[in-house]
């Protein structure tokens, strides 16, 4: 019990520090971390199918499908409403997740992983040959508003950030409640023992589809949130390296707390945007090498090197 | 007492292989039932079968006058059926407090909770409680991975029964414990089943235990009952001596010459060839 | 009747290089159980070190039909050495680890390799022409098709049979049969599992790499391609069936022509094509299409 408090009172101190710093940081700053913690909403939801044993390389699927949702009913609906762009892009997240998911439950480890790779990789391959949408090159997302109130331009972005802040930390606290309840905990029991839990009368194919569409609801916000923050989407958002990058963030990370996959965003992006400045043709090896070295010496994430837990109670890859 | 459990000749056969022919049985509410035979003889295939992970070649197993053939395990936990394993299955990543709170919560018939949290206070107290009952709650902290053998049979049985079921198969509870704690484990497990009243049937290879706790024996032979019937009575009989339990001095202490017995009986030049251990 | 064949050749030509390159992930996979997506580089190695190769040779005047020897072999040679290197540097730590865990750590390499032959190359594409138009057209049907196409699918079809002898018929390639088999009891037998590890590695980054070579002069060589690449023979791969090599032609097969179908049919489609078939043989037949299904482990 303490434990959970302790996380839901960091989360709202971050939440405190991301909103109060907001006036005085850099813009490239508030941009970075806005980007990060939409990436770590993906992450989030990779973290809840890896702590019930299953690795998708292919959120990219709903992050490209939740930003797409907002831009194309921004663009061609004229709702320019965040709140209701934001259920957009959730509700087409959810209902391609509903269907997808029930054959995706059945699968497990690299069949699983290869699945929904494919699936994102169909996406891409309908957005990249859709001329009306722009095919490769993707479209712009129209500036959002709020009932009726339209920032003004350069207030836009911090618009943004606030209100990515207050539902990315919103989001990791209600996962956080999910983690601690019986479908959370259902979710370890079937990665560690798939049998035990079918004799406990539980259907894991059940709890896995559910937890599906979770991954797939955070990974939506997520491409929405992104969406509003670039002010552009394109397929490359569904293309699988996209998907990898998700999953780097992850081991980054760790999955041993909600906080940790927005860290891991955070230092991908951060190793990211300083690669790209001073050395950019190396950008892909420095990740690649920062990877290898994780998961050869830190597959629990960089989470585990702060955290007080005891080594049994991170997550292992 | 009303019948449990009935199975009507159920069979299961793997291609060529034979792993249980035509079993037959009746088991009545609140009985104790002792399952012996040596390895292979048929005994987790049919615990198997009983419990929906194994789909029977023919036959059709009955619960409680409700036909149950070839319902899935989730299926088969609901109506009232709980087992432990041979080899205990455990998570063994999470602490033993947690294992059980895990299998009370899902056990407990109720829709898992998308926020009601599961480490409470009572449901805390429940779980300590239970595994009181079978002395490890000493052990509550630690990892199930790390736990020494018979505290995670004990384990496995526990979670077997804290949700209450109707009928509780134990598959080899003893098995991997070392002799000394043998009697101790089965007495505590024998404690809680006949303190909750519910019909138990376990597979165990040890005679002394099998006469000491059930009242009944099923002897289980390649595939088949050979005998059926109140302990002393089938243990005493030729059959059993001379097919199980001459196998079953063997194994405690003595190489196990099974082969013997099946080339034997498949065989019948070999009969004479291959010596016969003499037994008193 | 035209579209037909010219369908028909334009996917035996795709899936001719496309094979070579997934056979060597499919073995790589057979044998040591790893989804090499690293793979992808081999191929971009291989491609861009013929199209340097071609680059030099041609300004420095050789004799123009020996640059085939020149090109593949180089573009082989570095290849193997850049797989032994990854192997024996970075792989060989890793073993045991989980499926899962051993993509990521190939795409790690994948990012790596992708950045050094940035270094090494540079940014621009490298155009190699001179084998392809070197070897002329011939007509069939009246439809003009490239003699070096053609002579790919040749190629392809040789080494396809030598990889079907060298498995079948031959006494390392039982050894190797085995091992994908089942490696512990291999090595309970007394098989150096190890040795058959680099052995298969070195066969499977050639692999890639002459698939690479092979197609250089046919394409302009620049960033990416290993990234495009891995993808399409991860693909094949699956539909086939891991460890299968000839699943691995069959599924080159299907995609090439798929592929080349969608093309003249619906173009919109041509992209996701192969991923639709992977899905689809993914839900059905998860295993890969030649491939005997696992007994179930729970």
């Amino acid at each position: 019990m303490r434990k959970a408090d302790k996380t839901i009172i960091s989360l709202l101190v971050a939440l405190v520090l991301l909103l109060a710093t907001s006036p005085v940081l850099p813009k490239w700053f508030s941009f970075l971390i806005a980007i990060s913690l939409a990436e770590g909403l993906v992450t989030l939801g990779l973290v809840v199918l890896k702590r019930a044993g299953l690795i998708s390389f292919g959120q990219g699927l709903y992050y490209c499908l939740g930003g797409y949702a907002v831009g194309i009913v921004g663009q061609y609906g004229g709702i320019s409403n965040a709140l209701a762009l934001i259920l957009c892009a959730l509700v087409v997240g959810g209902l391609v997740s509903a269907l997808v998911g029930l054959l995706l439950c059945r699968y497990r480890d690299i069949f699983f992983a290869m699945l929904t790779l494919a699936f994102s990789m169909i996406l891409y391959g309908v957005l990249a040959n859709t001329a009306s949408l722009g095919s490769t090159d993707g479209f712009g997302v129209v500036p959002i508003g709020f009932f009726g109130w339209h920032p003004a331009s350069q207030r836009l972005g911090l618009v943004v950030y606030l209100l990515i802040c207050v539902l990315a930390v919103g989001s990791a606290m209600l996962v956080h409640r999910y983690f601690s309840a019986g479908m959370g905990w259902a979710g370890e029991a079937i990665r560690e023992n798939e049998i035990r839990v079918e004799y406990l009368g539980i259907s894991p194919q059940k709890i896995l589809y559910f937890k599906y569409i979770v991954a797939a609801l955070l990974a939506a916000l997520g491409g929405a949130l992104a969406a509003f923050a670039s002010g552009h989407v394109d397929p490359n958002m569904a293309y699988w390296t996209t998907s990898g990058d998700f999953v780097f963030m992850m081991l980054l990370g760790g999955s041993a707390n909600v906080a940790a996959p927005f860290i891991g965003a955070f230092i991908f992006e951060v190793i990211r945007t300083f690669a790209f400045d001073f050395v950019p043709y190396t950008w892909h090896m420095i990740l690649g090498i920062v990877l290898l070295l994780i998961i050869l010496f830190q597959p629990n994430g960089l989470w585990a090197l702060f955290s007080k837990l005891s080594k049994k109670k991170a997550g292992v890859v | 007492m009303p019948i449990i459990l009935q199975t009507r000749s159920l069979s299961k056969s793997f291609g060529a292989v034979i792993a249980a022919a035509d079993i037959n049985v009746t088991v009545n509410e609140q009985e104790i039932v002792g399952v012996i035979g040596s390895n292979g003889a048929g005994k987790t295939t049919f615990i198997n079968m009983v419990t929906g992970y194994l789909k029977p070649s023919e036959g059709a197993i009955f619960f409680r006058d409700r036909n149950i053939t070839g319902l899935s395990p989730r299926q088969v936990t609901r109506t009232g059926i709980c087992r432990s394993f041979q080899v205990a299955q455990l998570f063994p990543e999470l602490t033993v407090l947690e294992n059980m709170l895990v299998a009370s919560n899902m056990l407990s018939g109720r829709p898992l909770s998308w926020q009601r949290p599961l480490k409470t206070a009572a449901a805390i107290e429940a779980a300590r409680t239970s595994l009181a009952e079978y002395q490890i709650e000493e052990y509550a902290e630690t990892l199930a991975a790390t736990l020494p053998q018979g505290v995670r049979k004990l384990l496995d049985i526990a979670m077997a029964t804290v949700g209450k079921p109707a009928l509780l198969l134990l598959d080899e509870p003893t098995s991997g414990v070392a002799i000394e704690e043998k009697f101790d484990l089965m007495e505590n497990i024998m404690e809680v089943v006949q303190r909750s009243g519910v019909t138990c049937l376990f597979v165990e290879h040890d005679m002394e235990i099998i006469s000491k706790y059930a009242s009944r024996v099923i002897a289980f032979y390649e595939g088949r009952i050979i005998a059926d019937g109140p302990t002393e009575q089938t243990l005493a009989s030729p059959d059993v001596k001379e097919f199980i339990i001459g196998t079953e001095l063997h194994r405690q202490g003595e190489p196990p010459e099974t082969s013997h017995r099946s080339q034997a009986s498949s065989n019948p030049e070999a009969k004479n060839l291959i010596p016969r251990p003499q037994y008193s | 009747m035209d579209t037909l064949l010219v369908v028909l050749i334009d996917g035996i030509v795709y899936a001719s290089w496309l094979f070579v390159v997934a056979a060597g992930l499919t073995l790589i996979y057979g044998v040591m159980k790893i989804l090499n997506m690293a793979h992808g580089s081999l191929y971009a190695i291989g491609a861009y070190t013929a199209a340097s190769l071609v680059g030099w040779y041609f300004a420095a005047g050789y004799v123009p039909w020996a640059s085939y020897l020149v090109f593949i072999g180089g573009a082989t040679v570095v290849g193997v050495a850049a797989g032994v290197l990854v192997e024996r540097g970075v792989l060989r730590l890793m073993y045991g680890s989980d499926e899962v865990v051993m993509i990521l750590v190939t795409y790690a390499i994948l990012l790596i390799l992708e950045d050094l032959t940035k270094l090494v190359w540079g940014v621009d594409s490298y155009y190699s022409y001179q084998p392809y138009s070197l070897l002329g057209q011939t007509n069939i049907a009246h439809i003009p098709f490239a003699n070096y196409d053609l002579a790919m699918v040749g190629v392809a079809g040789l080494i396809g049979l030598l990889l079907w002898y060298g498995l079948n018929r031959t006494r390392r390639g039982k050894i190797l049969r085995a091992v994908i088999h089942d490696r512990e009891m291999s090595s309970a037998m007394g098989i150096n599992v190890t040795r058959t590890y680099i052995i298969t590695f070195m066969i499977g980054s050639a692999l890639g790499a002459i698939a690479g070579g092979l197609t250089a002069p046919t394409l302009s060589v620049a960033p990416g391609l290993g990234i495009e690449v891995i993808i399409l023979a991860f693909a094949v791969v699956v539909i086939g069936g891991l460890g299968s090599v000839g699943g691995a032609a069959f599924g080159s097969l299907l995609v090439g022509i798929g592929r080349a179908a969608a093309v003249q049919a619906f173009p919109q489609i041509e992209l996701l094509v192969i991923y639709v078939i992977m899905a689809m043989v993914l839900a059905i037949r998860p295993q890969g299409l030649f491939v005997a299904a696992a007994a179930r482990k729970i």
